[in-house]
């Protein structure tokens, strides 16, 4: 069995985004570039998975569309565990371009189980994992919270709306992973740092893709009026407020 | 030419969710000069479905097929893409919930339909067609062009007021065989809550940080929650030290969401944090550090203990809902 971990590079998720060229472009001077909080986690448990002898996982490779600058985070995916890395050496305009380059790997290189962060902290898109799914007409399972082995067959814990359900689907498969996947992302130790660096990263080219949707600009969130402070021996100063000025209880 | 939506049902009811998925699409469908279609998949009382009209949508189309009793994405997504093509849909519109994110790409990918994901107001134009949404995890948004011919658009919750009209639509049912091998997953187990508010569909929420200092000072958060009908929810360090269930984790890693009212309490205010929560209308703040960098997202905050505040805070409104 092998497993694919889509990566996204995305800035850190701490960064005060500024954006340049007419708010065309995000201002990248200073940004510190991390795995995709979500694909970190993904990761993590692929690796979990692997360590468990018994699941019969032979190895656990990442995927990243983007050009040559975001070979740091391959790196670091590869040292936290990842046995091997593919860049498809191409801008990642948007989710279908991405998605159908991902799906053009998977189509050359037979992969059991693709794992997809349910969003990006950067477009907070959601839509390249169905969309993987999509082009090579197989199974997808969202909001995936729990991925294991039983008997061979992986059991899925999804979110609905106000619970939970267990499911199976065959393989091969693309799970979109949320929170809850794994407890923390595993950190790189220093010998696993040592060995990324020996660790192929294949290049592949990609295929002529048309995307479908461009940002023609960025805005910055409005900011809020000033805070209005109550007493705290007064709540009832607060109540009123609510009920009066915001009239929302 | 029409605009689609697509909702979900919960146990054969439709909810505030999908009221505002038709408000926003008949709008849409508006400034298409066309009028809204909605899609519901299962078995539907015919009263039920008549509720679809109110909020403008001109026709119900209620498919009934004993393949889709499970949300199987492929098979579900087969569907509404033949009935999309079938009615001409320029527009096929999805709620940005679970169900929502899971078939939307699917369906873009069947119809060769670029995506707006998570907009949360109505389109900028729609010739060329620009969507607004969030970026960065709320510290920003974008406007974004759909090129293709057919758009799809997911719309964040809470994000559109419920527009009620006195139109009445016509229903539609359509029973549907669907290919058996296409329905591959299979349901083990389903463990829902059941009596509790959602925290994605809440109007109000109240939610605790780590200065709450330990789940046993849980109960003035309760208290006020169970007093305004409110959903709890709670921060990341909260639901790590297994204080409150991780189903109430708030926050760019957890749950996303927009209610009117937010009470951050003890929270602090890391950017991680009001990720999740930026987008509410209103954020009340209550924390002991006047420092913290809660109080420049929040309109109402107060400096002070929460142990000390809530009970207060309570037995105010108390008095003045009695009024």
């Amino acid at each position: 069995m092998k497993i694919l971990v889509c990566i996204s590079n995305v800035p850190d998720t701490t960064t005060k985004v500024k954006f340049i060229e007419d708010s065309k472009k995000l201002d990248i001077t200073g940004i510190q570039w991390v795995i995709n909080p979500w694909d970190e986690l993904s990761l993590t448990r692929a690796l979990e998975l692997k360590d468990e002898v018994a699941n019969g996982i032979k190895s656990v490779t990442v995927v990243h569309v983007g050009p040559a600058s975001s070979e740091p985070t391959i790196r670091k995916a590869l040292a936290i565990g990842a046995d091997d890395a593919i860049r498809v050496n191409a801008e990642p305009t948007d989710a279908y371009y991405v998605a159908a380059q991902i799906a053009e790997i998977i189509k050359n290189e037979k992969f059991d189980i693709i794992l997809c962060g349910i969003e990006s902290s950067d477009y907070n898109g959601s839509n390249v994992g169905g969309m993987i799914a999509e082009f090579l007409n197989i199974s997808s399972v969202s909001a995936v919270s729990g991925l294991k082995f039983e008997g061979g067959q992986a059991i899925i814990n999804r979110e609905i709306d106000g619970g939970k359900e267990i499911v199976t689907v065959p393989t091969p498969f693309v799970a979109i992973v949320q929170k809850g996947i794994a407890k923390e992302p595993r950190i790189a130790a220093m010998r696993g740092i040592m060995m990324a660096r020996t660790k192929p990263i294949k290049l592949v080219e990609p295929v002529s893709v048309d995307n479908l949707t461009e940002v023609i600009n960025f805005e910055m969130p409005k900011p809020r009026a000033a805070c209005k402070f109550v007493d705290p021996e007064n709540p009832k100063q607060l109540a009123e407020l609510l009920q009066n000025e915001a009239k929302i209880i | 030419m029409s605009v689609l939506v697509f909702t979900e049902n919960w146990d054969g009811k439709f909810k505030k969710l999908s009221f505002e998925l038709i408000s926003y699409a008949s709008k849409v469908a508006e400034m298409l000069n066309t009028s809204s279609t909605v899609l519901s998949i299962g078995k539907i009382e015919n009263g039920e479905l008549e509720k679809l009209g109110k909020y403008g949508a001109k026709k119900v189309i209620s498919v009934v097929s004993d393949g889709l009793t499970v949300l199987d994405n492929q098979a579900y997504t087969t569907v509404i893409a033949e009935i999309a093509q079938k009615e001409g849909a320029k527009v096929v519109i999805l709620s940005n919930n679970n169900t929502g994110k899971a078939l939307a790409p699917r369906i873009s990918v069947k119809l060769k339909a670029g995506i707006g994901s998570g907009v949360s107001k109505l389109p900028l134009s729609v010739s060329p067609f620009i969507v607004y949404k969030r970026a960065f995890s709320g510290n920003a948004y974008a406007n974004i062009l759909i090129k293709s011919d057919v758009k799809i658009l997911t719309l964040a919750q809470n994000s559109f007021d419920v527009v009620e009209t006195s139109n009445a639509a016509t229903i539609e049912n359509i029973s549907i065989q669907v290919d058996g091998s296409l329905v591959k997953t299979e349901i083990k187990d389903v463990q829902k809550q059941s009596g509790k508010i959602l925290l994605t569909d809440a109007d109000i929420v109240v939610s605790g940080g780590r200065g709450m200092k330990s789940s046993d000072n849980w109960k003035p958060i309760l208290d006020l929650a169970e007093l305004l009908g409110a959903a709890t929810a709670c921060s990341r360090p909260v639901s790590d030290e297994g204080w409150r269930p991780h189903e109430e984790h708030t926050g760019q890693t957890g749950k996303i969401i927009a209610p009117n009212l937010y009470f951050a309490i003890g929270i602090s205010g890391a950017t991680q944090h009001l990720a999740g929560v930026s987008s509410s209308k209103y954020i009340v703040a209550i924390n002991s550090d006047k420092n913290a960098p809660i109080f420049e997202s929040a309109q109402y905050g107060i400096v002070g203990d929460a142990q000390k505040v809530l009970p207060k805070l309570v037995e105010a409104i108390k008095e003045i809902k009695h009024k």
